[in-house]
């Protein structure tokens, strides 16, 4: 057997059915994410066992359809179940989905030693953790032959139900996109312009307890939920754009499957190790080492993206801080007058922020050190003049315009002179009945006057 | 023990209340709503004019938000029939249009400002079918006659509270309907919203078209609306401003007495939970 035909004949088979597993059930866990009800794949993945169990107790053999269809039923039994469980026992949908797959779980668990005492032996591992190492192709061994449709169709069946499963959903989504969206986003509405949400949400629900069952045989009833989770919530931490993130969920759903499969394969080779490690199980961890990287590193609602812009925000306080207080000290001793760490330690308040302040603003040259002291360069006399003229109009606003007590108004100004741009100051200017002074007498700097008079 | 069961009443049997004009565009007859048991609507007779802005004023819990989905089918009715130019609902879906309150969705949904606006047009595309560029071209006049026109690619969690009642406002028009229900649209709106929603809503009016408005500014009743109907669990007042909206009725409206309705509605509520 060539190196190739061993890889068509053992990796193929198990990777495509994970693959085309996974795509189905990332497709349509976009849409139970948009809809807060993630929790609905876990839901129906745990409550088809009753099913499968009950289906093969009735036909007592492993007929795949009568299984399938018995799986299916009992998915979307539980889907009815929570639905009526919410509506009726004003439940909220986490407890109302908690409390009926767990029941509809327990059920399966008891059937199935029913079943034990009946000598009918159902393999619980392979329900749970699925069976993807067992799946092998005996291709034809020309590779002319390969693709004929005579040797496509002698594919095992997992592999040819996963594309089956995989095409159907595809539809689904691409006919009924704007429904889905729509139902999704505003079911009263959608009600209302004829496109009934529950019908919408139940002809899902088929779908998905469609893809889980079909799934079983890649990651098995638990992890199955990892993928109708995962790669949705990871390409969600990226876009705001629905077809983006349905795109990018696909290709992050290939890429996990297909990084976990050879984990799982080889990587205990490559350690040296010659123990095989379940590949349901590698995939699914793939998949949490996307999430958790997304997590971390999305540009814009990442931990690392908000921590750095909330970190830059700081820094550009810290900074327009230490200008303010440098400009009121040249107000009132003369242009020019050094201001040294511990006056401004005591204005602002904060070690910190003063350090960090005067350490950015040297290094943007807004100010200079002579010795212990620190004086405002020309740029950073015109930068502090801005904050400072943002800070007093606010003031004078806070004070004329919305009738609160002059000395009440300092610490707010405080804040808000930092989200203060030119345009808006002059905005604040124009709603002034006198945008020369400030509550406390003070003098509003004008516009750049340092410019003015140079 | 189950009072007031949600029963369907045969619209041929209406041609026995001659009362209702089959031409007017709401025709809302005996209709009583109950959560859980609780009448939270009685038996309410409305008919709406033609080409007309309509207040609905009442204090909260006077039943606004549910006179509006009950005349939707959005909840059931206990009792009570409505009609539509003198059908039903079903077949009179088209020329109906809704505004929900703007924090019945979420702003966080990833769509930009025109897939909110087209979906406004859903209905009249239907259902399985692609979206075509003429009702692109719709939605964009809708969003250009709120104001809205530059921000039609942006992403909704990115408007403020005024912008996104706008957003709400040009789906509507999209639906090209001849009567609306709007729940609340000036609630939280800065001035310049304000104007352009009620400019809006007077255009609506002269091409002869009737919006109905939950509002809370009583204030601005007379000047924005020329009928109003007055709610406090049941109609206390229905009628052109001018003649209508009096002191009298005001305090009939927002006085703080517990009627003997809500006396009675809350009997039945704990009679129900006691499990009598």
């Amino acid at each position: 057997m060539s190196n190739l035909h061993q890889i068509i004949s053992l990796d193929l088979p198990p990777l495509l059915t994970a693959v085309c597993a996974a795509l189905s059930c990332t497709l349509l866990g976009n849409f139970l994410l948009l809809r807060k009800i993630s929790l609905m794949g876990d839901a129906i993945s745990h409550s088809v066992l009753p099913g499968i169990v009950a289906a093969f107790l009735i036909s007592n053999h492993r007929d795949p359809l009568t299984i399938f269809i018995g799986a299916a039923a009992a998915g979307l039994l539980s889907a009815v179940c929570i639905e009526t469980l919410r509506s009726l026992g004003n439940l909220e949908p986490g407890a109302a989905m908690g409390v009926v797959f767990s029941l509809f779980f327990a059920a399966g668990i008891l059937l199935m030693e029913g079943a034990a005492a009946r000598h009918i032996d159902l393999d619980a591992n392979c329900l749970l953790y699925g069976q993807l190492e067992s799946i092998f192709w005996y291709p034809p061994t020309s590779m002319a032959d390969l693709l004929t449709v005579d040797a496509l169709w002698s594919l095992p069946p997992q592999v040819l139900t996963s594309i089956g499963v995989l095409i159907a959903c595809t539809l689904f989504v691409l006919l009924l996109f704007k429904e889905l969206k729509l139902t999704a986003f505003d079911p009263a509405l959608a009600t209302s312009l004829g496109f009934n949400a529950t019908a919408v949400h139940y002809l899902l629900m088929v779908f998905v307890a469609t893809a889980v069952v079909a799934s079983f045989e890649a990651v098995g009833s638990i992890l199955v939920i990892a993928m109708i989770i995962c790669p949705a919530a990871t390409a969600r931490l990226f876009t705001d754009n629905l077809r983006v993130q349905i795109a990018l969920s696909a290709v992050i759903a290939i890429a996990t499957t297909v990084l976990g499969y050879f984990l799982g394969a080889f990587g205990p080779e490559l350690v040296g190790r010659t123990e095989s490690v379940s590949i349901a199980g590698s995939i699914t961890l793939a998949a949490g080492f996307f999430l958790t990287t997304a997590a971390l590193f999305a540009p814009q609602y990442g931990y690392l993206g908000r921590q750095i812009r909330h970190r830059r925000l700081a820094l550009q306080m810290a900074l327009e801080d230490v200008l303010g207080v440098m400009f009121r000290i040249e107000e009132a001793r003369g242009l020019a007058s050094p201001a040294n760490r511990e006056v401004m330690v005591e204005t602002l308040g904060g070690q910190k922020a003063v350090d960090m302040g005067i350490a950015y603003a040297l290094r943007e040259k807004l100010i200079e050190k002579s010795a212990d002291n620190f004086s405002l360069t020309e740029r950073g006399r015109i930068r502090a003049q801005d904050v400072v003229r943002s800070h007093r109009l606010w003031e004078s606003y806070l004070v004329s315009r919305l009738g609160l007590q002059a000395d009440h108004v300092h610490d707010t100004a405080m804040e808000l002179e930092h989200f203060t741009d030119q345009p808006m100051a002059e905005k604040l200017a124009k709603r002034l009945p006198n945008p020369e002074l400030d509550p406390h007498g003070k003098k509003i700097p004008s516009l750049n006057s340092v410019d003015d008079e140079s | 023990m189950r009072l007031f069961k949600t029963k369907s009443v045969d619209p041929k049997s209406l041609e026995s209340f001659p009362e209702h004009s089959s031409t007017s565009p709401l025709s809302v007859h005996a209709m009583t709503i109950a959560y859980h048991q609780k009448p939270v609507l009685w038996d309410v007779d409305y008919d709406a004019p033609e080409s007309a802005l309509v207040a609905i004023v009442g204090p909260n819990g006077a039943g606004k938000t549910t006179f509006i989905k009950g005349c939707l089918n959005l909840i059931p009715r206990a009792t009570g029939t409505v009609e539509f130019w003198g059908s039903s609902y079903q077949s009179q879906r088209t020329r109906v249009g809704y505004v929900p309150q703007r924090e019945s969705v979420d702003w966080d949904f990833p769509v930009s400002v025109l897939d909110v606006v087209l979906m406004g047009r859903y209905g009249k595309i239907g259902w399985f079918r692609p979206i075509t560029s003429a009702h692109k071209r719709a939605a964009m006049q809708c969003l250009e006659d709120v104001g809205l026109a530059d921000f039609a690619k942006r992403q909704i969690n990115q408007l403020s509270g005024g912008q996104q009642q706008r957003v709400f406002l040009a789906r509507a028009l999209a639906q090209e309907s001849e009567l609306y229900f709007m729940d609340e649209p000036f609630a939280g709106v800065d001035a310049a919203t304000s104007q352009t929603i009620i400019d809006v809503l007077r255009r609506l009016k002269q091409q002869g078209k009737t919006v109905l408005c939950v509002h809370h500014d009583l204030v601005s009743v007379p000047e924005y609306f020329d009928h109003v109907l007055m709610l406090n669990t049941r109609v206390i007042a229905a009628g052109p401003t001018a003649e209508t909206f009096t002191q009298e009725h005001l305090k009939k409206t927002y006085g703080a007495r517990l009627t003997l309705l809500e006396e009675v509605s809350q009997a039945i509520a704990q009679a129900s939970r006691g499990g009598v």
